[in-house]
């Protein structure tokens, strides 16, 4: 069993670390622009909510695209982009209904959450619980995917 | 059991590969017409511009993908489909038996019967084998002049524009994209070519195209006449239906298919550009023409073929997002709006930025966006999955930049609610 990045929000406090640091390992530069991790704030920072790919199994972006750009690393289970095979036809980033791969200008290539290749960045960064990369039963992740899921209509 | 599919494009690699996953056992043969290994039309711009080679248009990138998973490629053009002797017929008179069958031919660019489209300085823009004669024809300097601004018209206009010819566009309807953007889209993607250097001409029709060893002479029906090295035609598609007389399968646009993605004929289904499928939002049949909707029919005839008709389909969101000179826009659903519905809209024409939200009630129906390129996949999201959006559509209809806060902020309500 691969393990999940869970997130949750109600330990989120909102100080955007760890998408300086996604940004960081993505690009190599702080800049929260960049980041695939999300953070959300509502009601002025009441709430705040951590979201990025929960690498879905069959995902759409993978599926949908035309030249093999995105694969399954075996290792971690996370859905990888391909900058060299991508041709920044952005088709992916349409067919992802969660909006978590995205077209980068910078680039010409889309970006997404690889999982840092099993040691994911923003967890390091997150100074509280809010993001952990754990084994999946142990969290309940897939109970919990199962009921964004449903609640979704999914 | 043996699977036997027609084509070889997106559609049919997906289905294939969905069929060897729920069918270890079974045989899985692909006809494609074409020589080389399975390949995705949509690359083929890329190719234009030089940004992949021939390689990076093959839709896996293994040579021996197919092979190491089973699926037997066959070059050959399905020339008949039998089906009260479950047979195709290949034009070189084989004859492949089949238990299911699944047609996944695409479609053709449909070329206007107007005089002098024969010229071999007219192309289409369809087959690798067109893209490669039309990095012959477009030299720097050569005046070209594109015929159609539809959505595949406006992604292969780029790969002109960086070959730096001189491109002028003619769209016969009232603007650019006009199947999917609304008019003030339309008409922003517009000046944007504009501002990049590109002639644009809407509401004008080609009566023909004169040719001279020197030039073509693009004639319009307004009696303007525009000069040409290479004419380009992008003035759509139509489902590839060809080789399917006399087989009975019921045809209207393209190949009727039910919610199992069966034709009218039973172990035979069809999947993508040749099928009329299932729209979501309209609840109707419709031919997309889409990648999208390509490779979910695929797996979704896939699924029905294996396990006897138990997976109906809810029908596919037809969305498209283009990549203009670098302006991208993009269109879901029911972009144009529902009778009853309501809208929110954002117009800022000075940054070539503008969204309209349609909806109906509290539930996102449709979306056109243009300059923005961030979560547009929740679009998708929000409209596929109904969500009632509660207070967060007077959010978004005062500002619509907020989708993706709107996105998140919905599901975690849900969220919380399922808990
Ligand atoms: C230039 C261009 C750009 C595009 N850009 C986009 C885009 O950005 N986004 C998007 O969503 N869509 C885009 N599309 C559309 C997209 O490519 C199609 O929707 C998709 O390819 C459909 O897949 P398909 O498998 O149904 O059909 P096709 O890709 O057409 O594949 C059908 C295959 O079957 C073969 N075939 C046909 N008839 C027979 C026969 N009788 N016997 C054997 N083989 C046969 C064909 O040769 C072909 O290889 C673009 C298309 C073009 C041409
Ligand atoms: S943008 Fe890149 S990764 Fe996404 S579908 Fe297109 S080629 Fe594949």
């Amino acid at each position: 069993m691969h393990k999940a990045l869970v997130m949750k929000a109600d330990a989120c406090t909102g100080c955007h670390q760890c998408e300086m640091m996604c940004s960081y390992g993505k690009v190599g530069a702080f800049n929260p622009a960049k980041s695939v991790m999300d953070i959300t704030i509502f009601d002025g920072g009441a709430v705040n909510v951590p979201s990025t790919c929960t690498q879905c199994e069959d995902a759409w972006c993978m599926v949908v695209c035309p030249v093999q750009a995105i694969t399954c690393n075996p290792a971690t289970g996370a859905k990888e982009v391909s900058a060299e095979a991508c041709v920044g036809c952005k088709v992916c980033s349409i067919a992802c209904p969660f909006g978590a791969i995205n077209y980068d200008p910078d680039s010409g290539v889309v970006s997404k959450c690889d999982l840092c290749k099993g040691e994911p960045m923003c967890v390091e960064a997150c100074p509280t619980t809010a993001l952990a990369y754990v084994a999946q039963d142990s969290t309940g992740y897939e109970r919990m995917r199962h009921n964004a899921l449903l609640a979704a209509g999914l | 059991m043996h699977y036997v599919i027609a084509g070889a494009g997106p559609a049919a690699v997906a289905a294939a590969e969905h069929l060897r996953e729920l069918d270890g056992d079974a045989g899985v043969t692909l006809i494609g017409v074409q020589s080389q290994p399975p390949y995705s039309r949509m690359a083929i711009p890329y190719y234009l511009t030089g940004k992949v080679g021939e390689e990076g248009t093959y839709l896996r990138r293994t040579e021996d993908h197919y092979e190491k998973i089973g699926i037997d490629l066959m070059c050959g053009e399905v020339v008949s489909v039998e089906p009260g002797t479950h047979q195709v017929v290949l034009a070189d008179g084989q004859q492949v038996s089949y238990d299911k069958l699944l047609l996944a031919t695409g479609a053709e660019p449909i070329i206007p019967p107007v005089p002098g489209m024969d010229d071999p300085r007219v192309q289409q823009c369809w087959h690798l084998e067109d893209a490669k004669r039309i990095i012959e024809l477009a030299k720097p300097g050569a005046r070209a002049v594109q015929v159609g601004a539809g959505f595949i018209g406006c992604i292969i206009l780029e790969s002109w524009v960086l070959r730096e010819v001189n491109l002028t566009v003619l769209e016969m309807g009232p603007r650019m994209v006009p199947r999917m953007l609304g008019d003030k889209a339309g008409s922003l993607l517009q000046s944007w070519c504009e501002s990049k250097g590109v002639k644009v001409h809407t509401g004008v029709r080609v009566s023909a195209i004169e040719s001279s060893e020197e030039e073509l002479q693009v004639v319009l029906d307004n009696g303007e006449i525009c000069p040409a090295d290479v004419v380009i035609v992008s003035t759509g598609v139509k489902p590839r239906l060809d080789y399917l007389g006399g087989s009975g399968i019921t045809i209207d646009q393209g190949i009727v298919i039910d919610e199992h993605m069966q034709t009218s004929v039973p172990d035979v289904y069809a999947a993508g550009d040749c099928a009329q499928g299932l729209d979501f939002s309209t609840g109707k049949t419709a031919v997309h023409a889409v990648q999208p909707t390509a490779t979910e029919h695929g797996r979704v005839a896939a699924a029905n073929m294996v396990g006897a008709n138990n997976l109906p389909y809810k029908g596919s969101l037809n969305m498209n997002v283009l990549d203009t000179l670098g302006l991208i826009t993009c269109s879901f659903g029911a972009w144009e709006g529902v009778d009853g519905g309501d809208y929110g809209e954002l117009y800022n024409p000075e940054n070539f930025q503008y969204i309209n939200l349609q909806f109906k009630d509290d539930v996102l129906v449709g979306a056109n966006s243009v300059g923005y390129h961030q979560h547009l996949g929740v679009l998708r999201g929000l409209i596929e999955t109904r969500m009632p959006l509660g207070p967060w559509k007077d959010k978004l209809k005062d500002n619509p930049v907020l989708l993706a806060d709107a996105y998140v902020g919905v599901n975690q309500a849900a969220l919380q609610k399922a808990q």
